[in-house]
């Protein structure tokens, strides 16, 4: 088995006083889905936003496509990784934000055609090109020309979505990419992932709250609870027979809703 | 005097407080950047020498600045004309202000913004200029505009250094011939004309600038 393409190694990460990660290991295998899911406040975003070099570590490794994500080698020594490293390290990696992120005074053309061009140096025909073939394939492409404010919640986050895949990252992120939508929006948005991973192989690390999708799309579900994996396995295994008294709980918790 | 000789020689006025808001709101504009950006990203000492700046354009009157630039400097072997000392003075006054207002609008920018452009891989500067300074621009044209209007009154200011603006003009006119409702209200009249031209140019921009921001909503 080839190195994963994700590695978590005595990861610590606190917020002044507060720690969310003491001891954190996890691993992620090239082209596997994971779903995250867990109770408010446990540490998920936080996760992924490690990941995306949002938020700094302050202990343990991390390492990326077999490189370290938050060090890296200086005079033979691992010093924490300046911003050209990051830079390198951050064409990996693609993530599509709860609350959209898109940039309200850009187009929708060109919120996914700036950073191929202005990032990667892409010529504006190619990027325009592939622009529209990802608005095709989110269903949006009559909406090329359009403002974000001028649309729906499930619009705009496959607009997200779109955005972020013009980098060709080779992991997505996913942080509840659905959450802030209304409930009859939420399907348009997961049938764009669902058709994504038919068509495409990726290493995809989804946040979710949509228990049924978790279960429908994932190669491993982890329950995480307080910072740590309470739990971990196949989705049919965590949703039909959780061993932890923790992941029973919250998933009832779920269910009862 | 006869009403259309009072307007010409306050017309002639006027032709110099405009000069003199051409030339320092620029300059105005130019420190409101540079140190509400220094304020904002630039190393500690620095940021230091802004605050500075800024305490003290904003603590202290216009009018001895204004008074410290022409009368005192002097004294330092600094001489300059009346007109430089104007703009300088009252550049670096609203410039102060303005510098709140740049530091206050790109920090209203939602954090999302910056974190789409990080996940995005944009290097900083692509993210200050490209994606949070058009979002921030929208947002100071209205403050900066009430400062445009402060510039603009506050020019008045100048008269008492011999510069012949238009309320210079107004006192010596009104003192020779004592006709002060005719000269008055016509002094009210073009103050109220110069607001008004940039308070349609503020508006004008506005609009340009506010393309796909105008309705709101927080979260895109
Ligand atoms: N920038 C920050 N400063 C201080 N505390 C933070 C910060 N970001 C997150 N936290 C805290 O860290 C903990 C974990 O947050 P995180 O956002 O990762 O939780 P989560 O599992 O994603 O929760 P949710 O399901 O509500 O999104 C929370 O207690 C949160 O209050
Ligand atoms: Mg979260």
């Amino acid at each position: 088995m080839s190195a994963p393409i994700i590695e978590f190694k005595n990861v610590k990460k606190c917020f002044g006083e507060t720690v969310i990660f003491s001891d954190f290991n996890f691993k992620v295998e090239e082209n596997e889905i994971v779903s995250i899911i867990g109770p408010s406040g446990s540490g998920k975003s936080t996760l992924l936003r490690i990941l995306m070099t949002l938020e700094g570590i302050d202990g343990g490794y991390i390492n990326v496509a077999g490189e370290s994500l938050w060090h890296m080698p200086w005079q033979g020594q691992h010093v924490p990784a300046n911003n050209k490293h990051l830079h390198k390290m951050r064409n990996h990696l693609g993530m599509v934000f709860q609350h959209f992120n898109l940039f309200p005074h850009m187009t929708v053309k060109r919120n996914i055609t700036e950073a191929p061009m202005r990032v990667k140096g892409v010529s504006r025909a190619e990027a325009e090109e592939f622009a529209e073939k990802l608005l095709q394939l989110v269903g949006l492409a009559d909406k090329a020309d359009s403002y974000p404010n001028d649309l729906s919640g499930g619009q705009k986050q496959r607009v997200g979505i779109a955005r972020a895949l013009a980098m060709k990252p080779s992991i997505l992120l996913l942080d509840e990419i659905t959450s802030a939508l209304d409930p009859e929006l939420v399907d348009e948005v997961l049938d764009v992932i669902r058709n994504l991973v038919k068509e495409e192989s990726f290493t995809m690390l989804l946040v979710t709250h949509e228990m049924y999708f978790a279960r429908e799309i994932s190669d491993r579900v982890c329950f995480f609870d307080k910072g740590a994996i309470v739990e971990e396995g196949e989705p049919e295994a965590i949703f039909t027979q959780p061993k932890e008294e923790r992941t029973k709980a919250f998933l009832n918790a779920y269910i009862g809703q | 005097m006869e009403f259309g000789e009072i307007v010409s020689v306050l017309l002639q006025g006027a032709v110099v407080t405009i000069q003199i808001v051409a030339m320092a709101l620029p300059l105005a504009v130019l420190m409101a950047f540079s140190f509400g950006l220094i304020r904002l990203y630039a190393p500690t000492p620095f940021k230091q020498i802004a605050i500075v700046y800024i305490e003290f354009f904003r603590g202290t009157s216009a009018l001895i600045q204004l008074y410290w630039i022409y009368f005192v400097l002097p004294f330092f072997g600094i001489t300059i004309d009346a007109m430089t000392a104007a703009v300088v003075a009252l550049g670096l006054n609203i410039g102060a202000y303005g510098t709140e207002v740049v530091r206050g609008a790109i920090q209203s920018v939602p954090k999302g913004q910056y974190e789409a452009s990080i996940a995005l891989n944009f290097t900083s500067s692509q993210r200050l200029w490209r994606i949070i300074m058009p979002q921030a621009l929208v947002n100071m044209i209205p403050p900066f505009g009430n400062l445009a209007i402060e510039l603009v009154k506050a020019t008045s200011l100048v008269s008492l250094i011999t510069i012949g603006d238009l309320t210079f003009k107004a006192k010596m006119l009104a003192d020779t011939t004592l006709q002060v409702g005719e000269i008055f209200g016509v002094v009210l009249l073009f103050y109220f004309v110069m607001a008004q031209f940039l308070v349609f140019f503020i508006r004008r921009l506005e609009t340009h600038l506010s393309k796909g921001l105008g309705r709101g909503g927080l979260h895109s």
